[in-house]
């Protein structure tokens, strides 16, 4: 009974960590944005502008919550809330630190890829519902996207469950003790980032949302607070991506011999999953988006591919005894 | 830490595979290695309300009505410069004065309309109308935004120190309290007595 208490406590507090840091993101990212177009970014409301996303809050609560009348109700008001929850959900199998994590699912890496594959529904549900031309160009767009970069975002990862031998994702971090699996599966972590970027649908990849071919895609016709709930969904899952990125591929919380006895554990996987963040937000600055066809013919000609190779030669070295 | 699209590129010209491919993730990689060194450079925001941006005295902004180094106004109503504002901000009437000057009986501008294009400026011929480079022009009122002469008129000559105009023009006018009779004015000769012509 005790326990369950804790697990509980230990669930709230997770998110109700989660959703603060998720809009803190959208303070980052404008900020990092700015100083890299040199530009200062949003720096008035509190210390460095650090309550921007507070005051955005607040004007976003004070907006009309406004349901079109030609959409589908119903639909159109679950649609946000089916990503969030979503990518939420997706943080019960994440392993923070040694102590810290919700569930040591022993199928966590698949059930974070459901869950990555049924926060689309979120996407195409609102491009549908909102029964409008933009919206519905970006969840047709959602839909393709998805299916192309699901399949080979799961075939990457499958050379990490290769060499650690498990699904679950604590185990994976575990296996890295004697070394990360980026030494080994590069390729591996860079098709994962991919897929991951396009997952979350971040530039490049946010062709559902491009804003300048369809004004804002599937949430143009979003207000008020279920549009912030998309955004939390969106920078949540920036979030997921990089600590999956870093639990698969760079040892978790673990750092090597020195290092590890500087900050605990969790600061250290806090640290990597920051990187990682700023990484998704330097691509975003800097890279334009690909047209949609191009995206396409690169998902399923290039990085499936590539993704096969990767895990062919994995296994096949590992049959060979090369990994021990 | 390759990227997206780069071999994608590829596809529009049926291009010779691998190096290629090579030469877009390399694009790619530079264009973000550009964008992080910009982490160092200095932001070319000017913080405004703490920061005020440098205004050349050119610049054009609230507009004035300006006085002739003798202290009168140098408006004499003419109109042109209504007359010449494309967004119809200026309204004015000319009236005659006992001493013999035309001025603006009222003289009003509208800021909500203006456009601070300068049209008037060019248009006026005794200088009186000027920019200046103040810009901070922002009301919680519309109404207060329409200046009326008293608004308008500043002390000084603005940009042309030594210009009057009633010193140069063959006008009739008192300037100082003083009678500057036909052809007094600087430049000028005095009035031809016809009959003083005849053979």
């Amino acid at each position: 009974m005790v326990e369950i208490l804790f697990k509980l406590l230990e669930m709230t507090i997770i998110i109700a960590l989660l959703i603060p840091i998720a809009a803190m993101l959208v303070w980052v990212e404008r900020r990092m944005i700015g100083i890299w177009q040199d530009r200062l970014g949003p720096n008035r409301v509190g210390p460095f502008g650090i309550l921007q996303s507070l005051a955005d809050l607040l004007k976003i609560l004070g907006k009309e919550d406004w349901i079109p009348p030609f959409s589908d109700r119903i639909v159109f008001t679950i649609a946000p809330v089916i990503g969030a929850v979503c990518v939420l959900m997706s943080f019960a199998v994440i392993p923070f630190s040694p102590t810290i994590g919700v569930s040591d699912l022993n199928i966590g890496l698949l059930f974070f890829l459901a869950m990555a594959s049924l926060a689309v529904y979120s996407v195409v549900l609102a491009g549908w519902a909102s029964n409008s031309k933009y919206a519905l160009l970006g969840g047709m767009r959602a839909a393709a996207q998805t299916v192309s970069y699901e399949v080979f975002m799961g075939l990457s990862v499958m050379g990490v469950v290769l060499l650690t031998g498990s699904f679950n994702l604590r185990e994976i971090v575990l296996a890295q003790e004697s070394g990360w699996l980026i030494q080994t599966q590069f390729l591996g972590f860079i098709i994962f980032l991919i897929a991951g970027i396009a997952e979350s649908h971040r530039l490049p990849f946010d062709l559902p949302e491009a804003e300048t071919e369809l004004t804002a895609g599937f949430h143009t016709e979003y207000s008020g607070l279920k549009f912030a709930l998309f955004f939390l969904g969106e920078y949540l899952s920036v979030t997921l991506i990089s600590a999956m990125c870093v639990v698969l591929f760079f040892g978790g919380w673990l750092m090597p011999e020195p290092l590890d006895s500087w900050l605990p554990p969790l600061v250290w996987f806090i640290l990597k999953i920051l990187f990682f963040v700023f990484f998704f937000i330097l691509l975003r600055t800097s890279l334009p988006r690909p047209r949609f066809d191009q995206l396409l013919i690169f998902g399923w000609k290039y990085m499936l591919p590539l993704a096969l190779i990767n895990l062919l030669a994995t296994a096949a070295l590992k049959l060979g005894g090369f990994y021990g | 830490m390759a990227d997206s699209k780069h071999k994608s590129h590829n596809q529009g010209k049926k291009s010779n595979g691998l190096s290629t491919a090579v030469d877009m993730i390399i694009s790619q990689l530079r264009t973000m290695a550009l964008v992080l060194k910009h982490t160092f450079t200095k932001a070319d925001t000017v913080e405004y309300p703490e920061q005020k941006p440098y205004l050349a005295p050119r610049y054009r902004g609230r507009i004035v009505l300006t006085r002739d180094p003798d202290g009168e106004e140098r408006c004499v109503g003419c109109n042109l410069c209504a007359a010449a504002c494309p967004v119809d901000c200026i309204a004015l009437q000319q009236t005659i004065d006992d001493d013999g000057r035309k001025r603006a009986d009222f003289f009003r501008v509208n800021f909500s309309r203006c456009i601070l294009c300068g049209f008037c400026e060019e248009a006026c011929p005794t200088y009186a109308i000027q920019l200046t480079p103040d810009v901070e022009l922002a009301e919680y009122d519309r109404q207060n935004l329409v200046y009326e002469k008293e608004h308008l008129l500043i002390k000084g000559v603005g940009k042309y120190p030594d210009y009057s105009f009633y010193r140069h023009s063959g006008i009739e006018v008192n300037i100082k309290g003083e009678r500057k009779a036909k052809g007094d004015a600087n430049q000028e000769k005095p009035p031809v007595d016809l009959k003083g012509l005849m053979p």
